[in-house]
């Protein structure tokens, strides 16, 4: 998988709630492969004061359409300036970054947890895991319901169950407070999250102490996105590792945690 | 076809175009981004005795028109770079040059003494200006008699090309220049990053884990040409010019200001490919104002 500096035309800008928004991307080239996990680094242009690029995982890749999908949620300007960006322009990508998620096998039967953002990549997962969908369960957190993030295309490809702080939506607290993580965990065999750092720490020790797989994705601040710059490092029990290149997935053994 | 070479001490480059320590990895990382054998020269990841882990998370914060590093000179030290990396890189056709660090003299000497053993690093640039480490570093290359003596120390254990790369936080860097020019150095590079810092006005705190950290990108072009025009009215010795540089037309400047050769840093960061466009970009300029050779460039400001 060759990495690439590639200019990619925005098709759709969609609009899923307040803060978060869908954008499908069309290369002019065949799409290299992509899997769960990876991320994009998107330039952001003509917007004051952002010099770097920003990261943002891939939630589908349409091969055949030359198409890949972000979900880019409103955290600061360059989020904000990107949700901005009209049909027809032209974004300019690094791509395809980072490790994927490690793919489940045959008789796997998994958890996928994502809060806010980080449904993205754990979508992509239920999509492409090849299991019977009766296998496959996610599980969403969001404040409240109007962050919460419904893609309905995605709900074939397991079940899906919801939490929301104020209990606007499917059961009232955390994800780690819903049913199907407080009592049937054990019958999981892998673990897979992505989302707010409280969340997926929460989870990965909970995950350690029951001593399931878990694999997390980190989202620590990025410079070049890949591999040079080492800012990104995450302190692991095998050191320093870098998050863009050694990650963005960890197992929770690995971390410190 | 303009002919882009440029000597510096005994080694030809194929161009002044080079990549700047730390902000290329070992090349490799970049490989498949552009064409490696195209560029002058690729200064490696920042290099020293001992395994280093670097300093805490968070190392970075970005600034307006560039950023604030504080890595710290995380790598795994020389033995591995010879073991595992050199093996790898060897046979890249550009100077790959390694960026010497060291907490004493004696660090950087013996550090040097390892290098000298490799066939193919023809040239090292010793990092007497990190902003981003305890000891040593930057404390070197802030005052002259030190800076002199450290440069004395490696230049009798080393015979091929000499780089010293300078730092910008001092008061006057043509002294410091001639300091090291005075010891042996063949060349001096300049400037490393500068020392800022970041405060997250929310939560009060530092954002960065070791308050301050070192600034790069076009935030520092400025600094970095008048540096590198002063230094180059100093010296004899070639000077090695970066801060900032993004584009053909930054690199032409420094060059115009003074620099030898050039090396391109935080750039990488945006865009991988630009080194390489860099290169296109210069001999456009070249032969769009009839030069025939860099060395007509070079300097060439006309006060
Ligand atoms: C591997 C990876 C995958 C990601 N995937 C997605 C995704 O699919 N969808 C999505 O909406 N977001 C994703 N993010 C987070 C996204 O990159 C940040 O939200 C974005 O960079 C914020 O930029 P900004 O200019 O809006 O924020 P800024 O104004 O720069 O900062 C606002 C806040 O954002 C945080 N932030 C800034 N840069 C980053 C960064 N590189 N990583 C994490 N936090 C950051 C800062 O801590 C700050 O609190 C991902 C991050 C990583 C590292
Ligand atoms: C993340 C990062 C790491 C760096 N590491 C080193 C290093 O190990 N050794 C060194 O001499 N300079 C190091 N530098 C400094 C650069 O080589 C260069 O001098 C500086 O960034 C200015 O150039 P620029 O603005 O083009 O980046 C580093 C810079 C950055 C941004
Ligand atoms: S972001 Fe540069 S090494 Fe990870």
């Amino acid at each position: 998988m060759k990495k690439t500096v590639i200019d990619l035309l925005l098709l759709e800008n969609k609009q899923l709630n307040k803060d978060n928004f869908l954008l499908k991307l069309q290369s002019p080239v065949p799409v290299s492969d992509i899997f769960p996990g990876q991320f994009v680094n998107v330039e952001i242009k003509d917007a004051q004061e952002i010099f770097l690029r920003r990261p943002f995982s891939v939630l589908d890749v349409d091969y055949q359409a030359q198409t890949i999908t972000l979900l880019v949620k409103i955290l600061g300007r360059g989020s904000k300036k990107l949700t901005e960006a009209q049909p027809g322009v032209q974004i300019s990508t690094i791509l395809p970054l980072g490790k994927s998620f490690t793919l489940p096998e045959k008789d796997d039967h998994i958890l996928l947890i994502g809060g806010g953002s980080g449904v993205a990549p754990m979508l992509f997962l239920a999509k492409l895991c090849g299991l019977d969908p009766e296998n496959v369960h996610v599980l969403i957190g969001a404040r409240s319901i109007t962050d919460h993030i419904d893609i309905e295309e995605y709900k074939p490809f397991g079940n899906f169950y919801f939490t929301t702080e104020d209990g606007s939506l499917g059961e009232k607290g955390y994800v780690t407070n819903h049913p199907v993580f407080t009592n049937k965990l054990n019958e999981f065999t892998k673990i897979y999250t992505c989302g707010p750092d409280l969340m997926m720490k929460a989870i990965g020790r909970i995950a350690l102490e029951n001593k399931l797989f878990c694999e997390v994705s980190l989202e620590n601040m990025m410079a070049c996105g890949f591999g040079v710059c080492l800012c990104c490092v995450e302190d692991t029990k095998a050191g320093h590792k870098c998050v863009c290149t050694d990650g963005p997935v960890f197992n929770v053994n690995d971390l410190k945690w | 076809m303009v002919n882009l070479g440029i000597k510096i001490h005994e080694l030809d480059f194929k161009n002044p175009i080079m990549l700047a320590s730390g902000t290329c990895g070992f090349g490799e990382e970049i490989a498949d981004f552009l064409d490696l054998s195209r560029l002058g020269g690729i200064v490696v990841k920042g290099t020293t005795l001992k395994h280093r882990e670097g300093n805490a998370y968070p190392r970075m914060a970005e600034t307006p028109s560039g950023m604030l590093n504080a890595v710290g000179l995380q790598n795994k030290g020389v033995d591995n770079f010879i073991a595992n990396i050199y093996p790898r890189i060897k046979d890249i056709d550009t100077h790959i040059i390694v960026n010497v660090n060291g907490s004493t003299i004696e660090d950087y000497v013996a550090l040097t003494e390892r290098l000298n053993e490799l066939d193919k690093i023809p040239a090292i640039e010793l990092n007497i200006s990190c902003p981003n480490v305890k000891e040593g570093g930057m404390a070197f290359g802030i005052s002259c008699p030190s800076a002199e003596a450290v440069v004395k120390a490696v230049r009798k254990v080393y015979s091929k090309t000499l780089i010293v790369k300078l730092s910008p936080n001092v008061t006057n860097i043509a002294d410091i220049a001639k300091a090291v020019e005075s010891q042996g150095a063949d060349s001096v590079s300049l400037i490393n990053t500068l020392l800022g810092m970041a405060v997250n006005a929310e939560t009060r705190k530092p954002v960065l884990s070791t308050i301050t950290g070192g600034l790069s990108g076009p935030a520092i072009k400025p600094i970095a040409l008048r540096m590198v025009w002063q230094v180059y009215n100093a010296v004899k010795i070639p000077v090695m010019g970066m801060g900032g540089i993004m584009n053909a037309t930054d690199a032409i400047e420094f060059m115009i200001a003074g620099a030898s050769t050039v090396q391109i840093g935080t750039a990488i960061f945006i865009d991988p490919t630009i080194p390489v466009q860099i290169v296109d970009g210069l001999a456009l300029y070249m032969e769009r104002h009839k030069m025939q050779s860099v060395s007509e460039l070079i300097g060439s400001l006309q006060c």
